[in-house]
């Protein structure tokens, strides 16, 4: 059904319209508003009742008039048409193909705004990924079919840092070319170099046939950026549940899309919550982080990376503090680290993957890596407090063991979180193990007696006298 | 049966006109899916509904149709054990993977039955009338709804029905028949009536050490778990689920991740009951609305697991309920509230937020049923303060209706030190009135000890600050000592991974030999300072490193360790006092 309304429009506001109702349509139908220039926009029915129908412009209303406008009717939501060969090609924000060549002959057309996975038909991720990154195989990691973003800021090596995970990514055992692999890639309001980083990248690392990109440029409407995530991920799920694959969707900047986002809701004059975003936008940005996992019975799974930086590395701003509350973990990114040129800059104590416990241990990695990353943790914790204390008392007025602590803090940062290249994570578990030796085994409670004699007492010179 | 015709539409919201009466808060069916909704304003000729499901396609025109009833649940037997949505409509056993709007009941199923009364018996309300068994073994009492009760006319045979079937026949005073199933109908918004309330002097052994000792919860309490992302909100209140010693759990996944759901899924059928030693899952109900599904309806699935939970109370149950997280469901309130174009008060929450969850919080309670017997529902909330800020708006009301709060510290989490309760920014109003309980449970000096590891950690709190100042070596050896028992309470009580086969759950046993171990080395220590032992000697006593990991490497199965555990304690301090004596007379 395509159904025309010419002449029908009575008010513009903002990004709204406002019709004389001429048809029977439903709500949240898609539809095509063609100004007087000819461009054709995207539009969604909001609000209908007897005699009008409101429609939310999702691309720039400019230059649209009341007198020439026409309205197209879709009948439905707005859709996308899917099939395998989606991968290879680009898409602009909206889903049209952008590469020069043919259109996607499509099998199958899907909604973009997808349906919420049953929880009943959801399998519990636990397949490990190994990345290469020790800061995330030992201390944080992925898993097959996690939501895990990266909090970034301005000017962080972020883009690199995506990439590299994206094109090292493999189950152990695995070649990073093997397996039924592809990669979605989002870019919303990203620069066009930034873009063509990714493009480049994917491919050099001979994986863009793998690839569906999905481009809104930062040139490119801001209003459209609420709909790129949604066609890029209504084509992860394709790929990942009907096609079998094992997805990663990388998206990113998530943050350019929170403000188009807020853009927009001020626009329609709603009512403003913490520093002017929307109150729904924690729904809102569910509505996508959720659609990732695995499905019972499904070969294919949906991992998403999305990228955000962090308005002025304030980790508590809505945006990543909503995340945050959404996604099953963060790596966050340190502009200290980034200065000390460590690579890959990650801030360990905040970063987070919750499922990492469930891809970890006995069965999936090694028996003592929770134990291991465990004792890390608390080791670096305590190095940094005692970073804090040196700072004010100096380092002369440390105890002992502080001094020991202040010694690992750095040699953590140096050799365990910087890396020159990828570590398998025997390797970075080695690492982990050399780094504790520095340490007096007192001190090592999260690690049973067996794990000290087995791993840490060969590696150093634990002395028991080494506390004092 | 009531009509009403679509005139307007916009997200959630619709207007109607009627023709027909409806009342506020009924229950309506609208359009050709039936999606579910709920009439909150009347207006003349016309109603306003909110629905709970995606509105998608509907169009002006289409029909709401309404019973007159307020929104209700069916309760019965067949929760036990299951997932629904917020609406309490069962997740399991659809065909597709994706929730699509328009779900519906889930068919019967059968449950065995045996009569507990006979014709001419009178039947009070809340009174038993029979009990059903389920395949699993489980029996549970069909009980009379509370507005309910009369003359039994007739009841079944024992055998086996499905649950839906007239089982008991009775004749209401006013001379009318009601028949009843295994369960009925109950509104959600209203509280089930009770005989009385009842003092709360149990605990809910939740099987967490630093709940248990330090700040516990009544059973029939309330609870709330303020936190930040990713301090252990859930996995605190699914540990609690596992560990804790109520007969049934509802466990409400409120605006959280569908993954969180699944896990809880796969993981509950798989352990046991600490109670009765049979899975989990039989004593759970799950109710789920997850973060990507219809906000409406989250507004409503807090009211519908509480009743449920209410429902268990009725059988003569002890009840936990644990909510994830109260914030989700707040915001639902908010966003409902600013669609009727209502005035937003703090933080952009309606005026009545605070009214709202003190309605909630008030639901729970240890009562004399109407049926005569004891039952609770404690309920436990977490809170998902935005960047971790207690003083917002959900926080600071919710504080004044609790009575224990569990504050996460990110600092801690971030340590990986789990449970990440705040030891100083937490509290419980319960923790006298449960004394006598620990006492009679094998730990006199429960009070004691609580108050001696509190004022320990408090201390820790201020000598820290006063380290970082002048250094830690120029604290006096007495304040040195007192940061060297604070790291213990910590490190080897409070402590306990969530995930350890061993010390996940943690048994009032246990619990009280382990305080007493740490109680034990701080007198000693104390003492031995006192003589002039210098505190870093104390670090190098070997029955330390076994004391620090006592939670990991001591299971429930050998509680005699901790008598060996003792005794070298006692060893070492003694061996100390000795050299340290020796040692003074060669100085000297
Ligand atoms: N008691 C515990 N024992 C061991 N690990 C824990 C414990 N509590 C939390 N964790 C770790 O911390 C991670 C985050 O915990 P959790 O998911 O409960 O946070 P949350 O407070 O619910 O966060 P959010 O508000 O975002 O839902 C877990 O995945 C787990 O790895
Ligand atoms: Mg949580």
């Amino acid at each position: 059904m395509r159904l025309t309304a010419e002449g029908a429009a009575t008010r513009i506001e903002g990004p709204l319209l406002f019709l004389r109702r001429t048809l029977d349509v439903g709500l949240n139908d898609a539809v095509q508003v063609v100004g007087g220039d000819g461009r054709t926009r995207l539009g969604r029915i909001a609000a209908i009742d007897e005699s009008f129908m409101t429609i939310e412009v999702l691309e720039s209303t400019s230059g649209l008039a009341l007198s020439d406008t026409v309205v197209r009717f879709f009948g439905e939501p707005l859709t996308f048409g899917l099939a395998p060969s989606i991968l290879g090609r680009v898409f602009n924000g909206v889903g049209r193909v952008i590469d020069g060549g043919p259109p996607v002959a499509a099998r199958q057309t899907q909604r973009i705004e997808g349906l919420p996975i049953n929880p009943v038909q959801r399998a519990a991720p636990r397949d490990f990924i190994e990345t290469g990154v020790t800061a995330l195989d030992l201390m944080n990691s992925l898993v097959r079919g996690q939501k895990l973003p990266i909090f970034s800021g301005g000017g962080l090596p972020h883009d690199r840092l995506a990439v590299e995970i994206a094109t090292h990514a493999r189950l152990r055992h695995e070649s990073a070319t093997g397996g039924d692999f592809a990669i979605v890639f989002a870019g919303i309001g990203v620069p066009y170099d930034s873009a063509e980083f990714f493009r480049r990248s994917l491919e050099q690392f001979g994986a863009l046939e793998r690839t569906a990109l999905f481009l809104n440029l930062a040139s490119d409407s801001s209003t459209q950026r609420l709909l790129t995530p949604r066609f890029a991920l209504t084509a992860a799920e394709y790929l990942a549940f009907v096609e079998g694959k094992h997805v990663l969707a990388i998206l990113t900047d998530m943050t350019n899309y929170a403000e188009a986002l807020r853009e927009v809701s001020s626009s329609k004059g709603e009512i403003p919550s913490r520093k002017g975003f929307p109150g729904y936008m924690y729904s809102d940005l569910a509505s996508l982080f959720e659609r990732a996992g695995c499905i019972r019975g499904v070969k294919g799974t949906l991992t998403q990376l999305s990228i955000l930086t962090m308005p002025a590395d304030d980790i508590g701003h809505p945006i990543p503090d909503l995340t945050g509350y959404i996604t099953e973990g963060q790596i966050v990114l340190s502009r200290d680290l980034d200065r000390r040129a460590v690579y890959p800059p990650i801030d360990v104590l905040p970063s987070l993957s919750r499922l990492m416990k469930d891809g970890i241990g006995e069965r999936y990695t090694h028996a003592d890596h929770p134990a291991l990353s465990s004792q890390l943790y608390a080791a670096y914790a305590r190095s940094v407090q005692a970073r804090v204390l040196a700072s004010v008392v100096g380092e002369e007025g440390l105890a002992a063991t502080d001094r020991q602590y202040l010694a690992f803090g750095t040699a953590f940062e140096n050799d365990l979180v910087s890396q020159p290249e990828a570590r398998t994570l025997e390797q970075s578990m080695e690492a982990g193990w050399r780094l504790l030796a520095g340490l007096p085994a007192a001190e090592l409670t999260r690690l049973s007696d067996a794990q000290i004699a087995a791993h840490v007492a060969p590696r150093g010179a634990v002395r028991a006298d080494a506390k004092r | 049966m009531s009509r009403a015709s679509i005139r307007s539409i916009s997200g959630p919201v619709l207007h109607a006109t009627v023709s027909g009466p409806f009342r506020l808060r009924e229950a309506v069916e609208v359009g050709p899916q039936a999606l579910l909704g709920e009439v909150v304003r009347l207006h003349d000729d016309e109603i306003v509904v909110q629905v709970y499901e995606d509105t998608t396609g509907l169009r002006p025109g289409a029909e709401v149709v309404g019973h007159g009833l307020p929104l209700a649940i069916r309760l019965g037997p067949g929760l036990l054990g299951n997932i629904f949505d917020g609406l309490l409509r069962p997740l399991s056993g659809a065909d597709s993977a994706f929730v699509a709007p328009g779900m519906h009941r889930a068919a019967p199923s059968t449950f065995a039955f045996e009569p507990r009364v006979a014709a001419r018996d009178t039947l009070a309300p809340g009174a038993v009338y029979g009990i059903v068994t389920a395949a699993s073994g489980r029996a549970q009492r069909c009980i009379c709804p509370p507005d309910v009760g009369g003359e039994v006319v007739a009841v079944a045979l024992a055998g086996d029905y499905r649950e839906d079937a007239t089982i008991c026949t009775l004749r209401l005073p006013d001379g009318r028949t009601h028949e009843l199933a295994m369960g009925h109908h109950w509104p959600v918004r209203t509280p089930r009536p009770v005989r009385r309330r009842l003092p709360s002097i149990v605990p809910l052994v939740t099987g967490q050490r630093i709940i248990d000792c330090l700040f516990p919860v009544a059973q029939g309490g309330r609870a709330a778990v303020p936190g930040g992302f990713g301090t252990g909100k859930t996995v605190l209140l699914e540990a609690l689920a596992k560990g804790c010693n109520a007969d049934v759990i509802v466990y409400l996944g409120c605006g959280e991740r569908g993954n969180e759901m699944a896990g809880v899924l796969e993981e509950f059928p798989q352990l046991t009951d600490p109670k009765t030693g049979r899975p989990l899952m039989e004593r759970t109900v799950i109710v789920a609305n997850t973060s990507n599904m219809p906000v409406a309806a989250r507004e409503a699935s807090i009211y519908c697991a509480i009743t449920v939970a209410e429902y268990f109370r009725d059988q003569g149950q002890d009840v936990a309920l644990m909510a994830d997280s109260t914030s989700r469901w707040a915001e639902a309130l908010r966003e409902v509230s600013g669609r009727f174009g209502e005035l937003p008060g703090e933080g952009g929450y309606p005026a009545y937020l605070s009214s709202r969850l003190a309605d909630f919080y008030e639901r729970a309670a240890i009562v004399e049923t109407l049926g005569g017997d004891h039952g609770s529902v404690t309920v436990i909330g977490a809170i998902s303060p935005p960047s971790g800020d207690l003083s917002e708006p959900v926080t600071s009301h919710t504080k004044r209706y609790v009575k224990a709060f569990w504050t996460l510290d990110a600092k801690r989490a971030q340590a990986r030190f789990y449970p990440a309760v705040h030891p100083l920014q937490s509290y419980s109003e319960d923790a006298r009135d449960l004394a006598p309980w620990w006492a009679a449970n094998g730990n006199g000096d429960w009070l004691k000890l609580r108050r001696r590891f509190l004022t320990l950690l408090d201390d820790q709190a201020h000598l820290e600050r006063m380290a970082r100042i002048i250094g830690k070596d120029a604290l006096p050896l007495r304040q040195q000592l007192t940061l060297l028992c604070a790291d213990l309470v910590n490190d080897a009580f409070l402590r306990q991974s969530a995930f350890s086969p061993v010390d996940r759950v943690c048994s009032p046993r246990r619990q009280a030999l382990m305080m007493r171990l740490v109680g034990r080395f701080v007198d000693l220590a104390e003492a031995a300072v006192a003589a002039g032992v210098h505190p870093d000697r104390l670090g190098e006593l070997p029955s330390l490193r076994p004391l620090q990991r006592m939670g990991e490497d001591i299971p429930d199965a050998e509680l005699a360790r901790f008598a060996a555990l003792e005794a070298n304690l006692d060893r070492d301090f003694a061996e100390l006092m000795r050299s340290h004596g020796a040692g003074d007379a060669t100085h000297r």
